[in-house]
């Protein structure tokens, strides 16, 4: 006989040693939440996070190599936030994006994470803990991991100006975004942010509806058009946000946008439809349009990236035995199996050096080397993805990585951005 | 007949009652509660401000005639309503007339009424997207119309519009007025038409005088599902006008998004009394309680 507990499925023995053995000592949440009857055999993590970083490729792999069992709790960006500051007992684990911090350390709700305790602290790479590319500074308008890397102790509510032992979230994934488009129906090179507001592509064009990220599209494309210069695009002021909207209205009222979108496949349909020829667009996104034989490019653009990241963190409801599983799952993460995983779905991993030792030279050549594919190129999921000759669009990690202008940002004058935005919307 | 309640009738509504206080009535005074609280980017205060309401009405009166989002944003929802209402009240009562009047055999009747909630098999989410290949500009719709010679280039406004939306929304929620006003209309006794038909009245008169009024009381549960609906709502909305069209609900998402759940609460309390005026508007026309 078994019992459904939490989505895994425990056998009834097990669930009686397991809550005997739990006693009634622990009651509470953390029982609750996530049954301690794993506690003999291996300990389950509860991983909050987009649906980006959880393959189940991963969480069996990871339970081959370290008995951890993995729990996705899948949901979108805004969500993982949400529940960090409203349930942060309901997970053991979270994969969030950097520009969330602003929002989420003041709550105390995250916990340093013991840079001591991660084995390849000092190897992560330099565009996430240092704002460098191979030595070089990049742009680091908005919101960039590095500001906001270290915090000042392990319970602390701040950012430490300088290196410190606390972390607040190791990277997971980054990449650089750009335009995507539609090369056979554009007819052209699109070369700046610009042709997002030109009127060519007029009713053809469409915005990502998540204000953090939309208005920094915008923003690169009101710059690039020479309409405005910014003193900081991620970090607008009133007065900024206000001609940033007033201009977006403009062009909406022009009939510019044929639609806005929030979700990831939303941005596939419009672009494989033929609705959109141009538009925000994440590197997955794009390479899901090409997976149904349909051209589509993500070049890089004269005026840069724009930047994102995401990272492990840990609530501070996390403790013994799940506190030493979760520093051992994001030490595993590390190793490099999962890094190559993701490296060869187009993002970026924080480790580069182990994941190369867990890559083909070929591979490794075409998603960060920026050089043609010697072989055909395959996701992990086995789909071809690009032909041998094949070049990664944008080229190496440190032409795309190394152009990042700006960064997802929450601004200081957050509320009154979401406000606009919305006038935006409405307009 | 014992009008007084006895112990037992109290316990049986007990199970109800509990129910209906614990997940709407307490959610429903925290909403209103929270809405005065003061809140930052990370947390929630206690206090008594009124700051959220203000900020809903920022700058409306002093810009009239000019609509500030808020007034633009529920004269865009109430539009739609009426529209909608409108619509699937004289879809759905041609529908519930045609069941119980036209169809003879019963059977068919429910075999019939059955089909009309055929596309509630699946989610409402598919429904809509399953709009999008047929009215994009790629479309089949646009493809027919290219090829009968009809237009020369696609129609933009087939998807992604007014057009669409109210599309939608009629598509959707139709079978929410045909089943009460079935339900009302199948309860008149046929010998009421007999007798106008009888004294001299015309089709269009037995219609509105002899009809009508007696499915008052379905038109009124169906505008009220009708109604409740499409102000409600942010995902028809959203996917069918490319999320180019505001809507009160999508204001309130994006606000819990950035976690002003207090700016949320104040928006979903005007929401809420704007919704409980119409249905008050409503029932003073019919009196549900009395028809029932």
């Amino acid at each position: 006989m078994s019992y459904k507990l939490n989505g895994t499925s425990v056998d009834r023995r097990t669930f009686l040693k397991g809550t005997a053995a739990a006693g009634t000592a622990i009651l509470g949440s953390q029982i609750l939440g996530a049954p301690a009857v794993h506690a003999a055999e291996g300990v389950t993590l509860r991983y909050l996070g987009t649906a980006v970083n959880q393959s189940a490729d991963i969480a069996k792999k990871c339970k081959e190599d370290t008995g951890i069992t993995i729990e996705y709790i899948p949901v979108t960006t805004d969500e993982v936030a949400k529940r960090i500051i409203t349930q942060p007992n309901s997970f053991d684990l979270v994969d969030s994006e950097y520009f969330s911090l602003p929002n989420l350390i003041p709550s105390g709700n995250l916990l340093g994470m013991d840079a001591k305790k991660i084995k390849y602290a000092d190897k992560l790479a330099t565009v996430i803990t240092k704002g460098e590319v191979d030595g070089k500074k990049i742009g680091l308008q908005g919101t960039a991991p590095s500001k906001v890397f270290y915090l000042e102790g392990e319970h602390s509510t701040k950012f430490a100006k300088s290196p410190t032992e606390w972390i607040s979230l190791i990277p997971t994934t980054y990449n650089a975004d750009t335009l995507g488009m539609r090369p056979d129906l554009i007819g052209r090179k699109v070369e700046h942010w610009k042709e997002l507001l030109n009127p060519e592509f007029k009713g053809r064009v469409a915005l990502i509806n998540v204000p953090s990220i939309g208005i920094m599209d915008a923003a690169m494309a009101i710059e690039s058009a020479g309409l405005f210069k910014y003193g900081d695009k991620g970090n607008q002021t009133k007065d900024e946000i206000d001609f940033t909207i007033k201009t977006l209205i403009a062009a909406k009222k022009a009939g510019q946008f044929r639609a806005f979108w929030t979700d990831f496949n939303e941005s596939v349909n419009l672009m494989a439809s033929g609705e959109v020829v141009l538009q925000s667009m994440w590197s997955p996104a794009v390479t899901a349009v090409r997976s149904k034989g349909i051209k589509c490019e993500y070049p890089g653009l004269a005026e840069g990236y724009r930047g994102w990241a995401s990272g492990f963190g840990l609530p501070r409801t996390t403790r013994g035995k799940k506190m030493d599983a979760a520093y051992e799952f994001v030490n595993w993460f590390l190793s490099g199996w999962a890094g190559a995983y993701l490296n060869r779905q187009g993002y970026y991993s924080a480790v580069l050096e182990t994941a190369k030792a867990h890559m083909e030279p070929y591979e490794w050549d075409f998603w960060m080397e920026g050089k043609p594919a010697a072989k055909d190129i395959h996701a992990p999921d086995g789909t071809l993805i690009e032909k041998a000759g094949a070049v990664r669009d944008g080229g190496s990690y440190v032409a795309r990585m190394g152009h990042v202008a700006c960064w997802n940002s929450v601004m200081d004058q957050n509320e009154y951005m979401v406000r606009k935005w919305n006038e935006f919307i409405a307009a | 007949m014992n009008d007084t309640p006895t112990k037992a009738s109290y316990w049986q509504a007990a199970p109800m009652a509990v129910i209906f206080a614990l997940f709407f009535v307490v959610p429903l005074v925290v909403i209103v509660v929270v809405s005065f609280w003061s809140y930052n980017q990370y947390s929630i205060t206690p206090a008594f401000i009124l700051s959220n309401y203000t900020d809903i009405f920022h700058g409306c009166f002093a810009q009239l005639p000019g609509l500030c989002t808020t007034f633009a944003t529920y004269l865009q929802t109430l539009i739609f309503c009426a529209e909608v209402w409108a619509l699937t009240l004289v879809i759905g009562f041609a529908i519930a007339y045609f069941l119980v009047f036209e169809v003879r055999s019963q059977t068919m009747q429910i075999v019939l009424a059955l089909v009309c909630t055929i596309p509630f098999w699946t989610s409402n989410v598919i429904r809509m997207i399953s709009w999008i290949p047929l009215l994009g500009r790629n479309g089949l719709v646009n493809q027919m119309l290219l090829s009968l010679g009809i237009v020369h280039k696609p129609l933009e406004w087939l998807l992604y519009s007014h057009f669409s939306v109210l599309l939608a929304f009629v598509h959707l929620n139709t079978v929410f007025m045909i089943v009460p006003i079935l339900n009302s209309m199948a309860r008149i006794d046929r010998s009421l038409i007999e007798a106008a038909h009888d004294s001299g009245a015309s089709g269009w008169q037995t219609l509105w005088n002899v009809l009508v009024p007696l499915s008052k009381p379905g038109i009124a549960i169906g505008s009220i599902f009708v109604i409740t609906i499409v102000m409600g709502d942010y995902i028809t909305i959203g996917i069918m006008g490319g999320q180019q069209i505001a809507s009160v609900g999508k204001v309130i998402q994006v606000q819990t998004n950035f976690l002003q759940f207090p700016l949320a609460a104040a928006n979903a309390v005007v929401l809420l009394a704007c919704v409980l005026g119409l249905i008050w508007a409503l029932t003073r026309l019919v009196d549900i309680r009395k028809e029932l």
